[in-house]
């Protein structure tokens, strides 16, 4: 984010304070951002109204908004990696030729029942429960849940002892197996460290969404819709008010942030 | 009672200098195996976004367990007053010490950040099992070095039982804690039961008497000291029953596990379809580690028969070779095993979903336990050499008053 | 005179954390011909600073800290220190019209931190340099000013 070198000169100082100029910009910035990501919501739900524009600067996430996720699986083809694809480029998840230790924060699952014969495809990624098991166990408190409902490590206390991926129901979380170099500046991360799906918290903090939800508008099949899951008025809850969704592995109470329709 | 005379080792034999150089040599091993891990990152080991924990947490389980199990030798002489064991006491604290301290090594060493291990101390969730064991781990070293040193002073011999208990609830806890990491993991179909903390309570009197009995021999026979028969006997039967309580443990999770139709998937691949690690179970857990130690001791120590050192010692070999087995069952046979998102559902995806994982141990991650392993024999070895671990004798007529009059009546 | 400089360059060195203002403090009595030669401090782009030179070098980890924790928990950015933005600015370009990262010794946090012998943990996870597209040159910031050589004045 290129602040304006005025309202930098006004806080020489070394306070931080609101700049109603700053906010203005950031006001242009964000309704430039919702123009542009437009698109990607509009494929799916026509003039619904997307995620709310970015928070005031200063101001910290809070609890009024739980961000979440609602996949049509309807929509979702079996051959089709658009999420995955977006979601490696927006992070930077360089592959490194090991499948087995590369990082993958959203994979396209392929399910089929062998009693009914269906068959059926599904992004996976960081469910963001809303009763994490990763963020129990883990001993620094590295992995946390944030006010708003996105489920995020904290490298800076992470100490790589993989213990949150042991619980994780939903195998989200990779470890980082080598070291790293010029990383996504919106994505830090690093050898030693294990991390996961971060929502796209970057652009969800500018009043975006998230890069696989982006691309499967434009590019997939649009079985994708983010949105606040508090705000009744949102895309994404009304459709979960009008019919039935399902979470995986609901039986254990954990109460996933990421919902699937038509998950047979 | 006759008052029993402690003393060092000698500790100048070839066969001392000789095994501190080969415990030495693995331990620089361990070393430049974590150095090599750090540098080129974990993809060189056989860890995987599939199996996190691999060889390395094996043995850290190991030790950790063990120690906390080779303290009962001092628990049963200063809190169940069986006095027959009170020359036992010192090692037992000694060994103790030595394994955690070998174990904490490598479960740091292990870690994707090791030079994070501050921020560990510093920031804590309470919540987590992990953040419990740490202070348990540190707290258990700190009572055990107090235990030791009460009885180590002889005026101060009055509070060892007092701190015998102490040392015995917090052992319980910690052997519990280190149970508890495997057992709150609602996700993994393996670990998911509230049988896994007393299961590794019966798993530490288990293994950690077998290592006690192994260092026990060990260092008596390298030092020139008897151990008469009505000692050998005791540690012989009390091993032997400790497997057999393990045994029963063993049994009782399957069995439970195997009535529960969400848990029958990975009961039938660790029973029946899981290749190595069926091998491990049946083979290495159930039969050399179990049932073959079982026999070996009650079988050797029937009535009228004379239970050896040598029989004590292969007893205890086994047991371990049982205790590995188990450990890496139940540690890297639960990874392997899928996780099930979808139940009922053939499941496949670019993230291994659906499909057993593999998992071979690499040159490092062996190097690294071997180095803990080294480290915990290191600190026992010059342990007995600067101080006064051992009893200077253990000859029937040094440790029992009443030996005779139950030998006549055998 | 050596003991007592050796002391005091010991000295240095072990309180180089929190930044390099308690060794400066330190140094004061002798100046800078100590025979270890002085970090060479590439300028920063665009023509403000964020704070005055003597707080940023006393302060900048202080106020990195502070702000990746509000970052991290409570979502907030956008604030002044930004460690992104510290990136953009100080972005040093290489010989391959490129900016350097932090592999290079020439790397603006490096110039001071080799010499400080402080690790610098930071760009083991973020990117040490700007993303394409952010590299200095390719925004007008205010007359975009040469690298100049820069040397840290000892008082």
């Amino acid at each position: 984010m290129n602040m304006n070198r005025k309202t930098k000169k006004k806080n020489i100082a070394g306070r931080p304070g609101f700049d109603p100029g700053r906010r203005s910009f950031l006001g242009a910035v964000a309704a430039a951002a919702g123009v542009t990501l437009a698109p990607g919501v509009f494929l799916y739900g026509v003039g619904a109204s997307g995620p709310a524009l970015a928070r005031e600067p200063g101001v910290a996430v809070s609890g009024d908004v739980r961000w979440g996720m609602l996949i049509d699986l309807n929509h979702c083809d079996k051959g089709c990696n658009e999420c995955v694809s977006a979601c490696v480029e927006e992070n930077g998840l360089k592959g490194h030729g090991r499948p087995a230790t590369d990082a993958q924060w959203i994979r396209k699952v392929d399910i089929h029942d062998p009693d009914t014969g269906l068959s059926q495809s599904l992004p996976v990624m960081c469910q963001h429960c809303a009763e994490p098991p990763c963020v129990d166990v883990c001993p620094t408190g590295a992995s946390f849940k944030r006010a708003d409902g996105i489920v995020l490590v904290d490298r800076h206390t992470c100490i790589g002892c993989r213990y949150c991926m042991m619980a994780c129901p939903y195998k989200a979380r990779s470890f980082v197996h080598e070291e790293l170099e010029d990383q996504k500046p919106h994505a830090p991360r690093g050898q030693g460290t294990v991390e996961s799906c971060t929502m796209c918290v970057h652009r969800v903090d500018a009043g975006g969404q998230p890069a696989c939800v982006e691309a499967c508008g434009r590019k997939g099949g649009g079985a994708m819709l983010f949105g606040d899951l508090k705000d009744p008025g949102s895309e994404i809850s009304k459709r979960v008010a009008s019919y039935a969704t399902q979470q995986i592995r609901a039986d254990l109470g954990l109460d996933p942030g990421v919902r699937y329709r038509n998950l047979k | 009672m006759k008052r029993i005379i402690f003393s060092e080792i000698e500790g100048r034999s070839a066969g001392f200098r000789g095994l501190a150089a080969v415990l030495g040599l693995f331990f620089l091993t361990g070393l430049a195996a974590v150095m090599y891990v750090e540098h080129a990152g974990h993809h060189v080991t056989g860890g995987s976004n599939q199996v996190v924990w691999g060889i390395p947490d094996v043995f850290a389980m190991f030790l950790i367990v063990s120690a906390s199990g080779a303290l009962n030798v001092a628990i049963i002489s200063s809190v169940f007053r069986k006095t027959l064991y009170k020359p036992l006491e010192r090692l037992s604290c000694l060994l103790a010490v030595a394994m955690l301290l070998g174990g904490l090594m490598i479960l740091v060493l292990d870690l994707g950040r090791s030079d994070r291990v501050i921020v560990a101390m510093l920031n804590r969730n309470f919540k987590s099992v992990f953040a419990w064991n740490l202070y348990l781990y540190t707290g258990f070293i700190a009572i055990v070095v107090v235990y030791l040193w009460l009885q180590m002073e002889r005026r101060m011999n009055r509070f060892v039982p007092a701190a015998g208990m102490a040392a015995f609830l917090w052992r319980l806890a910690l052997t519990t804690g280190s149970g508890s990491i495997y057992g709150v993991l609602v996700a993994r179909e393996a670990y998911d039961s509230a049988i896994m903390a007393p299961m590794f309570i019966a798993m530490s009197f288990s293994f950690g008497l077998a290592v006690y009995n192994l260092v026990l021999l060990a260092a008596c026979r390298g030092s020139g000291r008897e151990i008469g028969d009505v000692l050998l006997r005791r540690l012989g039967r009390l091993l032997g029953i400790f497997v057999a309580v393990v045994l029963y443990f063993t049994a009782v999770q399957h069995l439970a596990n195997l009535y529960a139709a969400e848990h029958s998937g990975v009961e039938r691949f660790i029973l029946r379809d899981g290749g190595i690690y069926t091998l491990l179970f049946w083979g290495g857990q159930v039969i050399v580690g179990g049932l073959l130690p079982l026999l070996l001791v009650f079988v050797s120590s029937r009535r009228g028969s004379h239970l050896s050192g040598r029989t004590v010692a292969l007893a205890s070999m086994l047991v371990i070779v049982g205790a590995f087995s188990q450990l890496y069952v139940l540690i890297i046979g639960g990874q392997v095993y899928p996780l099930t998102l979808f139940p009922g559902m053939e499941v496949s995806s670019s993230f291994y979903d659906g499909v057993v994982a593999s998992y071979a141990p690499s040159l490092p991650e062996i190097g690294l336990g071997l180095g803990g392993v080294a480290l915990a024999g290191l600190v026992v070895l010059f342990g007995i050499k600067l101080l006064r671990f051992l009893p200077t004798t253990l000859v029937n007529a040094a440790i029992d008053p009443h030996h005779a009059a139950i030998s006549d009546k055998a | 005179m050596t003991l007592c400089r050796i002391s005091i360059v010991m000295a240095a060195v072990i309180m180089a954390w929190p930044g390099l203002g308690l060794a400066e403090a330190a140094m004061e009595t002798e100046g800078g011909d100590s025979g270890v030669p002085l970090p060479v401090i590439p300028r920063g782009q665009g023509d403000n600073c964020v704070a005055d030179t003597e707080i940023m070098r006393r302060n900048h980890m202080t106020l990195l800290r502070h702000q990746r924790d509000e970052t991290m928990q409570q979502g907030i950015r956008g604030k002044q220190y930004s460690l992104k933005e510290c990136v953009n600015c100080h972005a040093v370009m290489g010989p391959d019209a490129t900016p350097v990262t932090v592999a290079s010794p020439k790397h603006f946090c490096r110039s001071c931190h080799d010499y400080a012998a402080v690790n610098i943990d930071c760009f083991q996870c973020h990117a040490s340099r700007p993303e394409s597209g952010n590299f200095p040159g390719d925004h007008d910031r205010s007359a975009a000013l040469p690298v100049t050589q820069a040397v840290i004045r000892i008082k």
